[in-house]
């Protein structure tokens, strides 16, 4: 598998002792944003890893400990947020102005 | 070989779709999205169930290959266009698979479904059903296609393009931070390989750079062009993006791309791995 998993939904099966979840959702205007495209930056700008928004607006990625940029690219605009992640959950929103 | 000959843009497909003679395929391994909506008359093909034998790591064979083009209504003559999601992997991956089996023409939408969907273009969710045809899929054509031992050889001695990110070419990760961390028994790269993450090849849309910006992403990593190169990447989908940029884009004569890629390789015993950047 090598596609992105289901975004949104519950973190069951997921161990969040050893994984570094970055989670969140889009958000313009007052709404989710569902559909929207979102990259994960390395610290040195680098793409690591894109999902696309559920109909709520999430996405999910498992990184590792460290500086992280979020990026998203929607036919609404475009947003971008920096993550100081840790092992655990990382909880974060993109706000599209 | 040249970029209009294996890319059409977002406008030349949205013109095209309905053209007798003209198949649009949509490749992903998520087939819901093609399920909510699709370019108007595409089919669409499953990556891991259509594409993966259900038993062995490996391609479905010939004759199964022959089948499902048959199914699909994809005659040998037929213009295949394909897209996708996750910027065009996937169907990357099944345009190298086409030629694999001899497909003759064969085309990716430049963007895929991403670029679609950024441009606000229609889609349909409209069920497709096209005509069985009797598809002849061609002896798999292995001159593009590289296996593990052939790639312990190479080391050293043939470019070896690592595409994945930085970290996991480092070892940090043993899969893209949108999976969870699962994968190889061990982590880091083929030794001698370069690091040119796939992503460096294209726009933040999902289109393919242009050809100047590509030779030089190439030149710039040290890639010898009087040398044959093998692409790996986790497990071939990302490298198939490369190898189309090399091999079709670029026209580098001998690309290899090796579909075992880091899960085969990461999981061998007793071949070298190196960590680091």
């Amino acid at each position: 598998m090598c596609g992105a998993p289901k975004q949104g939904g519950g973190l069951a099966g997921v161990d969040l002792s050893t994984q570094t979840v970055i989670q969140g959702s889009v958000w313009h205007d007052g709404s989710p944003v569902a559909g929207a495209y979102v990259r994960l930056l390395d610290a040195t700008g680098e793409f690591t890893a894109e999902v696309v928004t559920s109909p709520e607006g999430e996405f999910r990625f498992f990184a590792a400990p460290g500086q992280w940029t979020l990026r998203s690219l929607s036919p609404v605009g475009r947003a971008e947020r920096a993550v100081d992640a840790e092992v655990g959950l990382n909880e974060t929103t993109l706000a599209i102005d | 070989m040249s970029r209009s000959d294996v890319l059409v843009t977002a406008d030349w497909a949205q013109e095209h779709l309905g053209n007798p003679g003209i198949v649009f395929v949509e490749v992903d391994e998520d087939t819901s999205a093609y399920d909510k909506g699709h370019l108007a008359g595409a089919v669409k093909l499953d990556w891991k169930t259509d594409l993966q034998d259900a038993e062995s790591r490996d391609f479905v064979d010939r004759e199964g290959f022959s089948a499902l083009l048959s199914a699909k209504g994809i005659s040998n003559d037929d213009t295949v266009v394909l897209y996708g999601g996750n910027n065009n992997w996937f169907a990357a991956y099944a345009y190298w698979y086409f030629k694999v089996y001899g497909h003759r023409d064969v085309k990716l939408i430049d963007g895929g479904r991403k670029k679609w969907e950024l441009d606000s273009r229609p889609l349909s969710a409209d069920a497709v059903q096209r005509p069985a045809t009797q598809y002849s899929a061609a002896e798999p054509d292995t001159s593009i296609r590289a296996f593990r031992d052939e790639v312990v050889s190479a080391i050293g001695q043939q470019n070896l393009v690592d595409v994945r990110s930085p970290d996991e070419f480092a070892g940090k990760l043993t899969a893209p931070a949108h999976l969870p961390q699962e994968g190889a028994q061990r982590a880091g790269h083929i030794p001698s390989a370069v690091n040119v993450p796939w992503s460096k090849a294209a726009n933040e849309d999902g289109t393919f750079k242009s050809d100047e910006e590509l030779a030089k992403l190439y030149a710039d990593a040290g890639l010898d062009t009087g040398k044959d190169t093998i692409a790996y990447c986790r497990i071939g989908e990302r490298s198939s993006h490369t190898w189309f940029v090399l091999r079709e884009l670029l026209g580098h004569a001998n690309v290899k791309n090796y579909d075992g890629s880091w899960t085969e390789y990461g999981s061998l015993v007793g071949v070298p791995i190196q960590k680091g950047a």
